[in-house]
C-alpha cells in the first residue's frame, strides 16, 4: 500500500491506511481529534467541517486518498489562533452556540468565508454558512456573530 | 450584543467552540466494544426463524433471551418491548444487538443473520384506537342548538422530525455489580428507572451520567430509555464497556417523531358572531406503541381553544395505533397541532362570514378570570392586548395587510398562542415529586445538584445564574456540573417547559435557605422538594380543573413571499412578542425564541416527512429538509415581564412556547398571499398548487 502523506495541523503525516477511508474517521479514530463531529455522514450538515488548503470541506465525504499532498487543519489547531479567539468571543456575545455540536464546524465555515471575504454582507454570510446545519439557533445569532467577528477582527483576515 | 447585566457568560461556551466538549461519541474507554442493532425490515409479522452465523471470538448476540427482568421499556404503558420476542410491529423494530470490537465485522455478521417472518396484515391510518380521552365545558349541546351559524373545518398536520444534529447514542460499562451509562439524553432518571425495571437491579446498581448533548427537542426524552435497556442488558451479559451510536439514517427511521394529526372542529356562533360553542375531535397517530402518546393527547386536547375563551366546549381525542415507527415527545408535545387548528379556524370563520379577522380574534381572546378549556381559572394577568399591539407595530402588520390585499405574491400572518408551563395536570406532584440539592463544601464552594440536562437550551448557565444571584455570590463560587444520578437527586425530566419554572424555582428557594443559614467553612446541604401551589386542583380522570400552574403567552408575525411560478415560499421577516413571566437570562431566552420559531415555522411550510404503508419516505438530511441559514429570515423579539408568583423571580416556561405559534403564523401568511384557505401543513409548493387548482 502506498503511503498517503499530507500535513495535518501543520505537521507532516504519512499513513498506510485504505485511501477510501473517510477523512473524518481517520481524524477521529486514528488521531483522536474528536472536535470534528459526525451529524449525518453524507455531507449535508457540516458538523465535520475541516479546512483543506484554507477552504471548508465536509470531512465525512472526503476519501483519505484525496488529501494526499494537501494541507488539512482541524478545529483543534485553528483553536490556537487569534482569528479563532475573535470568532469564539463573537459567537459568545451574540449567542451563536447552543448545543454546540455544529459549532466547531460553523466556526470553520466562518473562517473559510472570512478568509475569502473579510467584510461579508448578510446575504454573503448566509450563503457562506448554508452548508452547515444548526437546529438550535435559527441562524440569526450566528449571522450576527460573524458580522461582529468581521468587525472586531478587522485586519486579521 | 447582549447587556452583560442581563446575560451571564455561557458556562460551556469555550469547550463547545473548540470541539473539546466530549459528546458521547467522542468518549473512548479502553477495551470498549461496539453494538449495532438488528431491526425488522417489515411492518408487521411473526418471527418464524432466526439463523445466526458462527460468531468469531469476542462477538455476541444480545436479544430478549438475555433480559434479566422485564422486557418492556418503562414509560407509562407496558406495551413497548426492549427487544422483539416473536412478533414485530414496525419497520425498524429492534430484535437484537450484535456486539464486538470491530464495526466492520459487526456489519458482516448482521448481513449473514437470517430471520424468517410470516407477514401479517398491518394497520394504518386512524382506525385502531388505543387511548381515548375527552372532556366538556359548559353546555355545548345547547350552544349548538341555539347557534345562528355553524362552521365546520378539518385540519391536518404531518410528521415532524426533531433533527437534533447529534444522533442518539449511549455507552456504558460495568463496575463490579454496577452498570454505568453515559448517554445523549434529556432525562437521567427516566433512563435509570427504565433500566432498573428491565434489569431488576437494586437502585444503587445503575448509574446514569449526562455528557454534553447535541440537541434533543423532545427526541431524547423517552426514546433513549429504549437504547439504555438494550445496552444495559448487553453489558450485564458481556461485562465489558460497550458503545452504541446511531447513524443518521438509523436515527431518522427508528426514533420517535411529532404525531401526525387530524382535527375536526365545529364552531357554533350566535347572532353577534361570537363563538359560543366548539366541538373538537382530535386524532393522533401514535405509531406501533403508545409510549407517551396518551399524555401528548392530553396536552393537545387541553390546548384546543388556544389563546381564546370559548364558553361551551367538547374536546375528544384518540391515539391510534399503526404499524409505523412510534411517535413521541417533540417540543410542544401535542400543542403545535392544536395551535395550528384553532388559529386557522379562528381566521377562517370571520373570512367566511365577511368579518374582519383581527377584530374577530381579538374579541375572543382569553382574559384574566376566564375559565380555561378544562374549567380551571386564568388567575394571573393576561397581557395579550398589549403584546399584540407591539407585534402589530414592530412588524407593520396593518399596513402590510392592506398592501398585500392587492399582491398575490406577498403575505403576512399573525398567530396568538399560549403554552401551559410544566407537566400537565397533577404529574408534577403525583409522578415527578421534584427534588433539588445544594451542597456547600468546607471551602464555601456551592454545588448545584439537579438532574436538569443542558441540551443546548442553556440551563446550566441560567440555573447557575439563579443560584449565584439569589445567594449574592460571585459566579465562580457556584459549580454546576453535568448530572450524575449517583450525586444528584431526581429533579425531574428536562421537558415540558418546566426547567426554569419548577427546578429554577426550587433552586431559588434552596439558595435563599442556604444564604440564610450560611456557616462559613462548614459543609452544608439543602434539599428542597416541590409542592404544588395549593390553588391547583386537578381531576386526572375527567381532565377537569387547573391543567397547569401557569401559562406563557406569545404572538408571532411571519411575512412571506410566494413565487407565482413555482409556489416556493420564502420567509421575509419574523416578529415575536412573548410573556415568559420574567427573563432570567436574555441571551438564552432570545436563543430559545430564535430557534423555537425556526422549528415552528419550518413545521408549517418546509419540513416534510411521510409514511407510505408503514415506511418513512425521508431518511436523511438530504430528503428531510430543515432550514439552512438561507431559509431563515431576520427575527425581532420583544420580551414582556409579567411575573408569576411561584416562578424564580417570576419566570414561567420558555422552550416550547417559542415553537407552537410558528406554523399557524406562516400558514396564515401563505393564505394571505394566495387568498385561499390552508387547512394542512406543511404548506409545500405542491399543497399550494393543489389549493389553487381546486378553484
Amino acid at each position: 500500500m502506498n503511503k498517503i502523506t499530507f500535513t495535518l495541523n501543520h505537521q507532516p503525516v504519512a499513513l498506510e491506511l485504505d485511501p477510501s477511508m473517510r477523512l473524518l474517521d481517520v481524524l477521529r479514530d486514528h488521531f483522536k481529534l474528536t472536535g470534528s463531529k459526525e451529524g449525518c455522514g453524507e455531507g449535508e450538515c457540516g458538523a465535520c467541517s475541516v479546512l483543506v488548503n484554507g477552504r471548508v470541506v465536509n470531512s465525512c465525504c472526503l476519501p483519505l486518498g484525496n488529501v494526499n499532498g494537501q494541507e488539512v487543519v482541524t478545529i483543534e489547531e485553528f483553536a490556537k489562533t487569534k482569528r479563532y479567539q475573535v470568532l469564539k468571543d463573537a459567537f459568545h456575545d451574540e449567542g451563536g452556540s447552543q448545543c454546540g455540536i455544529c459549532t466547531p464546524g460553523m466556526i470553520m465555515a466562518a473562517e473559510s468565508l472570512l478568509n475569502q471575504n473579510p467584510h461579508p454582507s448578510d446575504e454573503e454570510i448566509r450563503i457562506g454558512l448554508s452548508g452547515n446545519l444548526c437546529r438550535c439557533t435559527g441562524y440569526n445569532m450566528i449571522v450576527k456573530a460573524v458580522h461582529l467577528a468581521a468587525k472586531k477582527g478587522a485586519g486579521l483576515w | 450584543m447582549f447587556d452583560k447585566s442581563k446575560s451571564s457568560p455561557k458556562i460551556d461556551h469555550d469547550e463547545k467552540c473548540s470541539g473539546s466538549a466530549r459528546y458521547v461519541s467522542d468518549i473512548q474507554i479502553d477495551g470498549m466494544l461496539f453494538a449495532k442493532t438488528v431491526r425488522s425490515p417489515i411492518t408487521k409479522g411473526i418471527i418464524r426463524s432466526i439463523a445466526i452465523p458462527a460468531l468469531p471470538d469476542g462477538y455476541y448476540i444480545v436479544d430478549h433471551h438475555d433480559i434479566l427482568s422485564q422486557n418492556f421499556v418503562k414509560m407509562i404503558y407496558k406495551d413497548w418491548p426492549v427487544f422483539a420476542v416473536d412478533e414485530v410491529n414496525y419497520i425498524g423494530e429492534p430484535i437484537m444487538l450484535v456486539v464486538g470490537p470491530d464495526k466492520a465485522v459487526l456489519e458482516t455478521i448482521i448481513a449473514n443473520i437470517k430471520i424468517g417472518y410470516e407477514e401479517t396484515e398491518p394497520t394504518f391510518g386512524f382506525t385502531k384506537s388505543a387511548v381515548t380521552k375527552g372532556f366538556k365545558k359548559g353546555d355545548v349541546e345547547s350552544a349548538f342548538s341555539k347557534a345562528k351559524t355553524i362552521i365546520e373545518e378539518t385540519f391536518e398536520t404531518g410528521y415532524q422530525e426533531q433533527a437534533y444534529i447529534e444522533p442518539q447514542g449511549m455507552l456504558g460499562y460495568p463496575e463490579g455489580d454496577k452498570i454505568t451509562l453515559i448517554g445523549s439524553i434529556q432525562c437521567p432518571y427516566y433512563v435509570k428507572n427504565a433500566v432498573l425495571n428491565c434489569l431488576g437491579y437494586p437502585e444503587d446498581q445503575v448509574r446514569v451520567i449526562q455528557p454534553p448533548v447535541g440537541g434533543a427537542f423532545g427526541g431524547k426524552e423517552e426514546f433513549p430509555s429504549t437504547i439504555a435497556c438494550q445496552l444495559a442488558t448487553a453489558i450485564a451479559k458481556i461485562k465489558q464497556p460497550i458503545k452504541l451510536i446511531f447513524e443518521r439514517e438509523e436515527d431518522m427511521l427508528v426514533t420517535t417523531k411529532r404525531h401526525p394529526s387530524i382535527t375536526k372542529m365545529r364552531a357554533a356562533l350566535d347572532s353577534d358572531n361570537r363563538v359560543i360553542g366548539l366541538s373538537a375531535e382530535v386524532s393522533i397517530d401514535g405509531g406501533a406503541y403508545i409510549g407517551l402518546s396518551g399524555v401528548v393527547l392530553s396536552r393537545a386536547l387541553i390546548a384546543v381553544t388556544g389563546a381564546y375563551t370559548i364558553p361551551n366546549l367538547t374536546a375528544n381525542g384518540n391515539v391510534y395505533i399503526t404499524n409505523t415507527v412510534p411517535t413521541g415527545a417533540f417540543r410542544g408535545f401535542g400543542a403545535p397541532q392544536m395551535m395550528f387548528a384553532i388559529e386557522m379556524m379562528m381566521n377562517h370563520i370571520p373570512k367566511r362570514l365577511g368579518l374582519d379577522p383581527l377584530e374577530f380574534r381579538l374579541k375572543h381572546l382569553a382574559k384574566q378570570g376566564d375559565l380555561t378549556s378544562t374549567s380551571g381559572l386564568f388567575r394571573d394577568p393576561i397581557i395579550m392586548p398589549k403584546m399584540i399591539d407591539k407585534a402589530i407595530q414592530i412588524s407593520d402588520y396593518k399596513q402590510k395587510m392592506e398592501k398585500y390585499a392587492h399582491d398575490a405574491t406577498r403575505g403576512i400572518g399573525m398567530s396568538f398562542f399560549l403554552h401551559g408551563c410544566g407537566f400537565t395536570g397533577s404529574g408534577e406532584t403525583t409522578i415527578i415529586k421534584a427534588k433539588v440539592k445544594l451542597r456547600k463544601d468546607e471551602h464555601d464552594q456551592v454545588y448545584v445538584l439537579v438532574a436538569a440536562v443542558d441540551m443546548g437550551q442553556g440551563c446550566r448557565t441560567s440555573l447557575h445564574r439563579v443560584v449565584y444571584q439569589t445567594m449574592d455570590l460571585p459566579p465562580q463560587q457556584v459549580t454546576f456540573d453535568y448530572p450524575d444520578t449517583d450525586d444528584v437527586p431526581d429533579s425531574g425530566p428536562t421537558v415540558a417547559s418546566r426547567t426554569m419554572m419548577i427546578v429554577g424555582g426550587l433552586l431559588a428557594r434552596a439558595s435563599l435557605k442556604l444564604k440564610q443559614t450560611w456557616k462559613p467553612g462548614i459543609k452544608q446541604e439543602i434539599i428542597e422538594q416541590y409542592v404544588q401551589p395549593s390553588y391547583v386542583v386537578w381531576d386526572e380522570d375527567k381532565l377537569q380543573g387547573d391543567a397547569y400552574p401557569a401559562y406563557s403567552w406569545g404572538v408571532n408575525v411571519v411575512e412571506v413571499s410566494v413565487c407565482p411560478l413555482t409556489y416556493q415560499v420564502k420567509l421575509e421577516g419574523i416578529w415575536s412578542v412573548y410573556d415568559v413571566g420574567k427573563t432570567i437570562d436574555e441571551r438564552i431566552v432570545i436563543g430559545q425564541a430564535d430557534g423555537g420559531i425556526a422549528q415552528g415555522v419550518a413545521y408549517g411550510y418546509l419540513e416534510v416527512m411521510e409514511a407510505k404503508q408503514g415506511k418513512l419516505k425521508q431518511k436523511n438530511f438530504t430528503d428531510y429538509i430543515i432550514p439552512t441559514s438561507l431559509d431563515m429570515a431576520p427575527t425581532e423579539t420583544v420580551l414582556y415581564d409579567n411575573p408569576f408568583a411561584y416562578g424564580p423571580y417570576g419566570a414561567k416556561g420558555v422552550g416550547e412556547l417559542t415553537l407552537v405559534g410558528g406554523a399557524p403564523a406562516v400558514a396564515m401568511a401563505i393564505e394571505n398571499a394566495i387568498r385561499r384557505p390552508i387547512n394542512r401543513i406543511p404548506a409545500t409548493p405542491e399543497l399550494i398548487m393543489e389549493t389553487l387548482g381546486h378553484e
